[in-house]
């Protein structure tokens, strides 16, 4: 058992109990959008609903997974106790603070904005506030693993830092670089506004900082499950790592290429040029290179799993795979809509075809099945993993987990396949109502009805998720053995500096913002004619 | 051994990663600020660098030069006047006697019977600009032209600020429903609420007070804005709305706000 983990079951439950409550709330969204209920006669509740569900769903849940798996992962793989448990409390105590304190103003309808803040409108200092204090919170945790990382390498030199640490480490200065950027566009210009300093704002500015943030932040998400991806899965399925140097090798592409291109968020906003929208949308272009480094090494190791257990021929072993095993079903399942997320990034991060499904329910449908979907699938079995470990007690209900991972899938598909569907047909996102007995888009109803069933399904899974893990915590105490990684096929004796360490690619990853992002943030920084009043928003 | 250094075009993975990374920005930025402007058909660049700071997003001034001047007037009025705000006793009374000769159609004390507006407790922004519009001709009446022809300033500010200051006519409205265009408006068509501009929901400077004008009148209007005859909204916020609503809808809004329904 872990010696931390009070420390990350806190994180582990504080993250899916807001995980609950903002499903809920997605679901009711998608449902009075529906042709299913009429027309709630006010567009506040739902755009209150909407700046819940994105702000706890964006900022909240995935953060406290990332930490909580962080620690875990430090603990094991270095296996040492923590350095600062002390902070790493006061992390999540800043997180748990500013989470209640952004949702106060958001639940009384002051601070209707959206998770993407969307200046000039202004919202209630303390939503902005609350954000603040949840990105500090984390901060503390990215210092923490960098920390207890230095202390392991000054105590071991030379030797290889273990793959899930090394990835960890890589995927918290990501996070902690890329949170920058939201940081300046509250602090430099939202706040001030918000607080009655300044009544205009740099709105094309702001978005800009928004971008920084807002694509890279994807990969903080995303970083979790590929650690799970090359750390857990080869090893659950009883098979081996096909190669420690690739995984090195996409994690920190991830860090270089990850941040440079959020301008592809802004295509069709006036105040950048055209030649950066270009240059980023190439870097775009290149993400998707370590993704695909990931699913061919992940695609081989479950081979390797397979041929171990006997399985024979080019596609014969596809049948020997241990399909009874939750961890597997979940990989496959992940990687079936990363592969359909994925196509549609690459439409996404065109320009031309941008045009064309840009602001409408495509762009929900594509994030929901990257995340919702393949991200969010694995963190199940990230839990569905570590919870022996750090409750002591058996985890043994896979049948339960089998349809649990099932239903997730489906509802994740039947959600989102709709939403491309209708996305192409011009539906708008973030609307509250739409009037679907005009012949204009009349057809989108259909769609629209299975989109809202996906979302009881995934409600139902949810629940089946808690069930699963609260009986976790109360099934017969058992000895789960030490935590342990996949094995590589050849365990890295000596790895090059290069991959043992991160300056490298941080150093890169700044230069690249710099080149990449230092003239737009300039060119509108130095101008005086960029601003615009603001727009308060809230009920009076 | 050695330690490795890992900052030294020695070391392989520093050289290749590097490279590759200066090689990729470098051929990106030569597409992105070079190649792909010249290649745009409109492009119009006098050089290279003016390729390069278009693309970098500098405003071309070109595109500012050759404005398309509209053929109707538009309107000039000006609402943020503290004058309209906060008027001072004697704007207010001379307002009253400048007010005699509106009477005759709008009431003595701005209620009418003629159907025309009701100008009570209207706000003073709206009959600035409606006066302001008559006399530039961004807005035409036959009746109302030749009046505001006449006046200053000075004369349109004391007359806002006189009706402003008269008590609103008491709503006769009873409890009927609110039709759901006032209420919600209708989003697929565009139409933000009525009542988001006009009052109960939210009011925007320069929206007119609607509760209790004559229906014969909001009827009116709502057909010229949707016919193109009146065009004193300077954004078509209202020509936009009033084209989309259905004849129901304007008969509803209007007997709404006329407090018969």
């Amino acid at each position: 058992m872990l010696n931390s983990r009070r420390l990350v079951l806190a994180h582990f439950w504080m993250a899916f109990g807001v995980f609950g409550l903002a499903l809920l709330l997605g679901a009711w969204q998608m449902f009075i959008r529906s042709p299913l209920a009429g027309w709630i006669g006010n567009p506040e509740w739902y755009y209150r609903s909407v700046t819940a569900h994105g702000t706890i769903m964006g900022y909240v849940f995935p953060t406290l997974i990332a930490m909580g798996f962080g620690y875990a992962i430090t603990e094991t793989s270095l296996k040492a106790p923590i350095a600062g448990v002390r902070w790493a409390w006061a992390g999540i105590a800043l997180i748990l603070i500013g989470s209640v304190m952004a949702m106060i103003p958001v639940s009384a309808g002051l601070a209707s904005v959206l998770y993407t803040f969307y200046p000039p409108m202004i919202g209630n200092p303390f939503y902005y506030i609350g954000v603040v204090l949840v990105v500090v919170g984390s901060w503390i945790w990215v210092a923490l693993m960098s920390i207890n990382l230095i202390r392991w390498k000054r105590a071991n030199p030379g030797k290889p830092v273990p793959l899930a640490m090394y990835a960890n480490v890589a995927g918290s200065y990501l996070w902690g670089w890329t949170a920058v950027g939201a940081a300046l566009e509250l602090i430099l210009q939202i706040i001030p506004v918000a607080v009655g300093l300044r009544s205009t704002i740099d709105a094309g500015l702001a978005r800009i900082f928004f971008s920084w943030t807002l694509h890279a932040i994807v990969y903080f998400w995303l970083i979790p499950t590929y650690i799970a991806y090359y750390t857990i899965v080869p090893r659950a399925i009883g098979g081996k790592l096909y190669s420690d140097s690739m995984a090195r090798i996409s994690f920190v592409l991830f860090l270089v290429v990850a941040m440079p291109i959020g301008i592809h968020h802004t295509f069709a906003d006036p105040m950048v040029g055209a030649g950066f929208k270009f240059v980023h949308s190439v870097f775009t272009a290149i993400v998707a290179l370590p993704t695909l480094l990931t699913v061919f090494t992940i695609c081989a190791s479950v081979e390797i799993a397979s041929r171990l257990r006997g399985g024979r021929g080019p596609f014969g072993w596809l049948v020997a795979l241990p399909w009874n095993n939750p961890t597997m079903l979940a990989v496959t399942f992940s990687f079936i809509m990363l592969g359909f997320g994925g196509a549609g990034g690459l439409i996404n991060m065109s320009y031309q075809l941008d045009a064309s499904i840009h602001n409408t329910q495509w762009i929900t449908g594509h994030f929901h099945l990257i995340f919702g979907g393949a991200i969010v699938i694995m963190y199940f079995v990230i839990a569905y993993d570590l919870w022996p470990h750090l409750t002591g007690r058996n985890l043994a209900d896979l049948s339960l987990m089998r349809l649990q991972l099932w239903l997730w899938f489906i509802g994740m598909i039947v959600t989102t396949f709709p939403w491309h569907y209708v996305g192409i047909l011009g539906m708008p996102r973030r609307m509250a109502y739409y009037d679907y007995t005009h012949p204009a888009i009349a057809d989108q109803a259909l769609p629209v009805i299975l989109s809202a069933t996906g979302g009881l399904i995934l409600v139902v899974s949810a629940a089946l998720f808690f069930v699963i893990l609260i009986r976790g915590h109360l099934s017969e105490k058992a000895d789960p053995g030490e935590y342990r990684f996949s094995v590589a096929v050849h365990p890295p004796q000596r790895v090059p500096v290069a991959l043992n360490s991160h300056g490298l690619w941080v150093g890169l990853m700044i230069a690249l913002t710099a080149t990449n992002y230092g003239f737009p943030i300039l060119q509108l920084a130095a101008r005086s004619d960029t601003s615009v009043p603001a727009v308060y928003v809230g009920v009076k | 051994m050695n330690p490795e250094r890992l900052l030294s075009l020695a070391n392989r993975w520093f050289s290749t990663s590097v490279g590759l990374t200066l090689v990729i920005f470098l051929s990106s930025a030569i597409c992105g600020f070079l190649l792909l402007p010249y290649a745009d058909a409109d492009s119009r660049f006098s050089g290279i660098w003016d390729a390069i700071c278009n693309a970098a997003g500098f405003p071309v001034k070109s595109s500012a030069t050759d404005i398309i001047q509209p053929e109707f007037k538009i309107s000039g009025a000006t609402l943020g006047l503290a004058e309209l705000t906060s008027p001072s006793p004697q704007s207010i009374g001379r307002g009253a006697t400048l007010a005699q000769q509106c009477a005759i159609c709008h009431g003595p004390e701005g209620v009418s019977r003629a159907d025309a507006p009701n100008l009570a407790g209207q706000y003073a922004q709206v009959i600035y600009k409606q006066l302001h519009d008559f006399r530039s001709g961004a807005r035409t009446n036959a009746t109302m032209g030749p009046f505001a022809a006449h006046m200053n300033d000075r004369d349109m500010i004391d007359l806002a600020a006189y009706y402003a200051y008269l008590p609103r006519i008491p709503s006769s409205r009873g409890s009927s429903e609110v039709p759901l265009i006032v209420a919600s408006g209708a989003p697929t068509r565009g139409i933000a609420p009525c009542g988001s501009c006009h009052g109960t929901i939210e009011r925007k400077i320069g929206s007119p007070w609607l509760n209790g004008q004559p229906a014969a009148y909001i009827e009116a209007q709502l057909r010229y804005f949707a016919s193109g005859a009146r065009r004193n909204d300077t954004n078509q916020q209202m020509r936009n709305i009033a084209r989309a609503l259905t004849d129901d809808e304007i008969k509803a809004v209007a007997s709404y706000y006329a407090g018969t329904q």
